[in-house]
């Protein structure tokens, strides 16, 4: 009985400090569902218990918003980004952790500079780039500079993962002749799956929540990432503020979505991803 | 086994060739011929992540240094322009304010996390229960999950005159300094920055936990049998070994400060006037809404350059010893 009451008395701070935290977190969020649930056209307050949800704003926000083609778009542009540059930044970080190709460390280097280089420095040159590709405006035109600028974390993340492999490994995935394709391609990937699947999730982020190079390189919001779209919704309904908040909340809601269903794996990723960036 | 070698293979093993191997690899001169030919075939897994990034990448960075010693509309003929626009980034008064706000902007994107991070994370470290710190886990990464733009338009919400912020104050009695956040020159860039506090919180104390965790436990037991308390137990003992961590999560949010865009953008667009205007917001609208693309370009290569200037010096101080 006294045990557990001085637990208890050691324990509760430690909670209620833990439950502000998590709170106030979670705070802006409750706030814009309390806003988001309110009649349409009346004025919510802050926040709020709503007595009567309207949850059909959602669905109206869903269709004014267009989140069915912002969906697509989204996903059209993780699955043109994420596979390949989780493929090319192995090999290469393959390439230079065991086949140590000759300037493999100066090309390293020159991917560690790309670490620190914030995405303002690139983001006009770009759009002038794709202006004369012919880019501007088409998906294609956006997914081309995010595999590129996501190269220097991603070889960075596998070289660190190709580096680990014990070298008996290596050693064993050359003999028989086997060229280094194959050795690539059906010993060393397989053994590397924790490690592509960590970098998958930390760019399937990176990519779905991109905004400045969306807006810049893709005029049309319906062709945009959801965070880039968020853009165009706003300027067209600022003064909505239940449609507002309902179609805001509905464009964050996928990465919730699967990050609560997926949220141990997150969690990983994203710790290491930022202990290793 | 060439002189290219000592940019893989450890310096010291390079240079000290033995006889014996010299004569062995005379012996074996074919083999390792064959063997370096296959290393340089190896930079055929390299070249798409080579190609990409520099096409991408490095090529766009040379053409903002190009862009940046010129006078360009972005449609008529560009004329060399000198260093002016380097001098007006420190002269034109909404430049110079953009960078001082950046600056600003650490103390709230980085310290302030930093700070509540240790002290939530120091006091929460023994917590046993898996379930609640499963779920404050889960909610304090929220932050992080959504995209910054959408967070913009949550923190919009609260600021504004009918918002919770104003409610809260009204609550506690503190009605009179209800207020528009985000419109007022004074309360602003605050503003700004508490969301950005927001954002990097949950993510800061969540990576200090987890750096706590490694840190022996007997050693806060020794420590408490030698009478220390909480607070130098902190300083002895949580601090010291948290240096890493506390480095880690000072760069990524000092990146975050210095090259804020999307919540700035967002939220304020800058304004009211240029009040919480960062470089990031200003090279987007010098060379999109101005088009000034000279200027653009210098200020986001000073921008670049401060990120260098300040988070190098920040890696070599919290490098483990």
């Amino acid at each position: 009985m006294a045990t557990s009451l001085t637990r208890l008395r050691d324990t509760a701070p430690k909670t209620v400090l833990l439950s502000a935290a998590a709170l106030f977190s979670v705070f802006p969020l409750l706030s814009m569902l309390s806003a988001a649930l309110a009649p349409q056209g009346s004025a919510p307050a802050g926040i709020s218990i709503p007595l009567d949800p309207q949850w059909h704003n959602f669905v109206d926000a869903w269709n004014v918003a267009n989140i069915t083609t912002l969906l697509e778009s989204s996903a059209i542009l993780v699955v043109g980004v994420v596979p390949v540059a989780v493929l090319i930044s192995a090999m290469a970080a393959y390439a230079i952790a065991q086949l140590r190709i000759p300037f493999g460390s100066v090309f390293f280097l020159l991917l560690v500079f790309g670490l620190t280089l914030p995405f303002e420095i690139v983001v006009v040159p770009l759009y002038y780039q794709m202006q004369s590709l012919g880019l501007l405006n088409t998906r294609l035109g956006l997914i081309l500079p995010l595999i590129g600028l996501n190269m220097p974390f991603a070889v960075y993340w596998m070289r660190t993962h190709f580096q680990s492999v014990p070298a008996d490994i290596t050693e064993a995935s050359m003999i028989d002749g086997a060229g280094s394709w194959t050795a690539f391609r059906h010993i060393q990937l397989p053994l590397a799956i924790p490690a592509l699947a960590s970098l998958g999730v930390l760019m399937f982020l990176s990519t779905w929540n991109q905004f400045l190079l969306a807006i810049v390189l893709i005029d049309d919001p319906d062709k945009r990432t959801m965070a880039g779209a968020l853009q165009g919704f706003v300027g067209a309904h600022s003064t909505d503020v239940v449609l507002l908040n309902a179609g805001a909340l509905m464009i964050m809601a996928p990465t919730i979505l699967v990050f609560v269903v997926f949220q141990r794996f997150f969690v990983r990723a994203m710790l290491a991803g930022a202990v290793k960036g | 086994m060439t002189s290219l070698d000592g940019m893989t293979a450890p310096a010291a093993q390079a240079g000290a060739v033995t006889p014996a191997r010299r004569s062995s690899r005379r012996a074996g001169a074919g083999a390792s011929a064959a063997r370096r030919r296959a290393r340089w075939a190896g930079w055929l897994f390299a070249l798409p992540a080579l190609v990409m990034y520099a096409v991408f990448e490095l090529y766009p960075v040379l053409t903002a240094v190009q862009y940046s010693f010129y006078d360009w509309d972005g449609i008529g003929v560009a004329t060399p322009a000198g260093l002016q626009n380097y001098v007006r980034v420190f002269t034109e008064p909404q430049l110079v304010a953009s960078i001082w706000h950046s600056f600003a902007l650490i103390l709230f994107f980085s310290l302030l996390p930093v700070t509540l991070g240790l002290v939530v994370a120091s006091i929460t470290r023994e917590i046993r229960s898996q379930f609640a710190g499963g779920v404050a886990r889960t909610l304090m990464f929220l932050p992080q999950i959504i995209p910054g733009a959408a967070s913009a338009i949550a923190w919009t919400w609260m600021y504004s005159p009918d918002g919770a912020v104003n409610q809260l104050l009204s609550a506690v009695g503190l009605g009179a300094l209800r207020t528009a956040w985000l419109g007022d020159f004074t309360w602003a860039l605050p503003a700004v920055g508490i969301i950005g506090t927001w954002l990097a919180t949950g993510l800061c104390t969540l990576l200090l936990l987890a750096g706590i965790g490694k840190i022996d436990a007997s050693i806060y037991e020794a420590a408490q049998i030698d009478g220390a308390n909480r607070i130098q137990q902190f300083f002895a003992i949580t601090l010291p070994g948290l240096r890493s961590e506390i480095g880690v999560c000072i760069t990524i949010t000092v990146i975050a400060a210095l090259a804020s865009f999307d919540v700035v953008f967002m939220s304020t667009q800058g304004g009211p006037g240029y009040a919480t205007t960062v470089p990031g917001v200003q090279v987007y609208q010098l060379a999109f809404t101005e088009n000034r693309v000279g200027q653009s370009s210098a200020l986001a290569v000073v921008l670049s350059l401060l990120v260098l200037a300040v988070i190098l010096p920040l890696q070599r101080l919290f490098r483990e010893r």
